[in-house]
C-alpha cells in the first residue's frame, strides 16, 4: 500500500507517494536525494539519522515516512543558506567538533533544536540533549565546546 | 533497493472504537504507538505484522486530566509530555531515564507499559539469531538462558511500570466489548514470551493514579549512563507520619514482569536504620530474579538493585 504525503522539507513543499513501510530516513535519502542524513546503526541506537520534525530533533530511522504527512522537516542540507554556515556549523568547523563527520549532521540538528528553545544551555544541559547521539571519533569534548561556542556567538 | 522494513499495511484510526474494530477484524495486526521499540524490532525481523495500527492520531488517548479521583494519563501521552506534567517524582525520573531525548518525543506511556521483554539472545539481528538457531521466544526451540527449562526468561525492562505500580495505578483496557479497568500488576503474565495478559483485540487506553501525597523516587542501574535499558530499576513510594514511614517498592529489569513487592513492615522511630535498611536490601534481592538475559552477571544486578533500593528508601525518610 502507498499513501500520498505532503510535507515541508527545509522550507520547500513536497508531495510524494510513499509505501506504508517506508522509513523517513529512506524517504529523505532515496526519494528526496538528501543524503546528508546518515544511517549509523541498525535502528534507534546512534542518533546519526536525527532530523528536526516540527521543531523536535528525532531519529528518522525509526519514524515511518507516512506519519510525517503535514509535518515540517529540517535536514542538514537546509542549515547553511547561500553558502553561509549557521553559527553551529561554524562553531563545529572551528572547534574540531567534527572529525570523520558521520555523526555531525545528527549532532548539529540535535544541538540546533536545543539552542532554539534554550539559547544559553549549561554543559550539563548540552550533555543531556546530546545523550542520544553517539560519536566514535571526537570523544565529545569538542562537540560540547562547539555547542557552547555557538551559544556564545548568538547574542 | 530493498525495503528496510518488511511489507505491511499502515492503518491510522482516529478513535479508540475504530482502532479496536480494526484490531478485531484484521489478521496479524499489531499496535504501533511511538514505534521506538516496535520499529527497531521489526527492522531486526522480530515481528512481521501484516498490518500496523498506528495509534498516534487518536486524540482521546493523548490527554492528562486531574480530578477528585486522581490523575488520568492517556496511553498515547508521550514520555516528554509526561515528564513535564506529572506531580510524582518517580514518574518524571523514570520517564526521563528512558531512551534518549529524541526517542521521548515519540515514545508513549502505553508503549512503555507494553514494551516487549528483552534478552541478549533476542535483541539481535536476524543473522545473529539464525546462527544461534533462534530461541524459544521467537522461532526457536530452546532457551539459551535456561536450556533445561521450557519457559522464556527474557526481562521486562520498561522503566515506567514500577513507578506506576508503587503509586497504585490501574489501567483501562478497550476491547470490542467495551472498557475494563484492572490493577496495573494484572497487565503482566510473568512469561517472557507472552508477557501481557491482553487479548489480541485489546488496547491499553488510560492509566489512573489515585490521589495521594506519597513521596516517590525512581533509580536504575545501566551500563551507559546517558541512555540505556535498565539492568535493574527500582521505584519507591513513601508515606510518612510522625511515628513511621511506610514504603511501597517495585522493580523492573529483574524478572519477566515488573514486580510489586509485598509491603515491608513500616520503618518506625524505634527501628535502627542500619538494621531496617539492610533487611529492606535483602527483601529486594529476594524478590529480584535476574537471569542471564544480559551480559551483566545476574548476581551483580541482584545485589546492586538491593543496595540501590535501600539507599533510595533511606533518602526518602530524610527529606
Ligand atoms: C536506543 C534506545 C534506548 C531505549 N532505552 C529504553 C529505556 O532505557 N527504558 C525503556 O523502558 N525503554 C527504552 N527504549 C524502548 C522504547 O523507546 C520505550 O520503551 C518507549 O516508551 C516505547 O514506547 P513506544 O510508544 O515507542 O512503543 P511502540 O514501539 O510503539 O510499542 C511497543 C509495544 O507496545 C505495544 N503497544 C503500544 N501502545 C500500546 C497500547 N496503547 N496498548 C497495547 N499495546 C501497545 C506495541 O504493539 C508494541 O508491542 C529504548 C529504545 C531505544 C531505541
Ligand atoms: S530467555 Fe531464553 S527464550 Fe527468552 S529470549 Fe532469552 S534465550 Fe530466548
Ligand atoms: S541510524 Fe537512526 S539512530 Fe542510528
Ligand atoms: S566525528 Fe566521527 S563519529 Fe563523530
Amino acid at each position: 500500500m502507498k499513501q500520498i504525503i505532503s510535507l515541508s522539507i527545509n522550507g520547500k513543499q513536497f508531495e510524494d507517494a510513499v509505501s506504508d513501510n517506508m522509513l523517513l530516513i529512506d524517504y529523505l535519502r532515496n526519494t528526496r536525494g538528501l543524503t546528508g542524513t546518515k544511517t549509523g546503526c541498525d535502528g534507534g541506537e546512534c542518533g546519526a539519522c536525527t532530523v528536526i520534525i516540527d521543531g523536535q530533533a528525532r531519529p528518522s530511522c525509526i519514524t515511518l515516512a507516512s506519519t510525517c504527512h503535514g509535518a515540517s522537516i529540517e535536514t542538514i542540507e537546509g542549515q547553511a543558506r547561500n553558502g553561509i554556515l549557521t553559527p553551529l556549523q561554524q562553531a563545529f568547523h572551528e572547534n574540531l567538533g567534527t572529525q570523520c563527520g558521520f555523526c555531525t549532521p545528527g549532532m548539529i540538528l540535535t544541538a540546533e533544536a536545543l539552542l532554539r528553545h534554550n539559547p544559553d544551555p549549561s554543559e550539563d544541559e548540552i550533555k543531556q540533549a546530546l545523550g542520544g547521539n553517539l560519536c566514535r571519533c571526537t570523544g565529545y569534548v569538542k562537540i560540547i565546546k562547539s555547542v557552547r561556542t555557538a551559544a556564545e556567538a548568538n547574542p | 533497493m530493498s525495503d528496510t522494513l518488511p511489507n505491511f499495511q499502515l492503518l491510522r484510526p482516529d478513535t479508540i472504537q475504530a482502532a479496536v474494530a480494526i484490531l478485531h477484524d484484521t489478521e496479524n495486526a499489531k499496535l504501533c504507538a511511538g514505534g521506538t521499540d516496535l520499529i527497531v524490532n521489526m527492522r531486526r525481523g522480530l515481528a512481521t505484522p501484516k498490518a500496523l495500527v498506528d495509534l498516534t492520531a487518536i486524540k482521546e488517548m493523548q490527554q492528562i486530566t486531574n480530578d477528585t479521583e486522581g490523575l488520568h494519563i492517556g496511553a498515547g501521552v508521550t514520555l516528554s509530555e509526561l515528564a513535564q506534567n506529572t506531580p510524582h517524582s518517580a514518574i518524571a525520573q523514570a520517564a526521563l531515564a528512558i531512551a534518549g531525548p529524541g526517542h521521548r518525543f515519540a515514545a508513549t506511556v502505553g508503549g512503555n507499559l507494553c514494551l516487549d521483554t528483552r534478552c541478549q539472545y533476542y535483541n539481535q539481528s536476524h543473522w545473529w539469531r539464525k546462527s544461534n538457531d533462534f530461541c524459544l521466544k521467537y522461532r526457536g526451540e530452546t532457551c539459551h538462558v535456561a536450556p533445561s527449562g521450557n519457559r522464556c526468561r527474557a526481562a521486562f525492562t520498561g522503566d515506567l511500570a514500577p513507578a506506576f505500580l508503587v503509586l497504585g495505578a490501574e489501567v483501562d483496557i478497550a476491547s470490542p466489548q467495551g472498557i475494563r479497568r484492572i490493577p496495573l500488576a494484572e497487565l503482566y503474565s510473568g512469561d517472557g514470551t507472552d508477557y501481557l495478559t491482553l487479548a489480541d483485540n485489546e488496547i491499553v487506553t488510560k492509566i489512573h493514579l489515585p490521589p495521594g501525597s506519597a513521596k516517590s523516587v525512581y533509580g536504575k542501574i545501566r551500563i551507559r549512563g546517558a541512555l540505556d535499558f535498565p539492568l535493574a530499576g527500582v521505584a519507591i513510594a513513601a508515606k510518612k507520619s510522625a511515628r513511621e514511614t511506610r514504603f511501597r517498592i517495585a522493580l523492573t529489569g529483574t524478572n519477566s514482569r515488573p514486580v510489586l513487592l509485598d509491603d515491608p513492615a513500616p520503618f518506625t522511630t524505634n527501628d535502627s536504620a542500619e538494621t531496617y535498611f539492610s533487611a529492606l536490601n535483602k527483601a529486594v534481592q529476594k524478590a529480584a530474579s535476574p537471569q542471564r538475559s544480559t551480559i551483566t552477571a545476574p548476581l551483580y544486578r541482584k545485589q546492586s538493585i538491593g543496595a540501590l533500593a535501600a539507599r533510595l528508601a533511606q533518602g526518602l525518610t530524610n527529606d
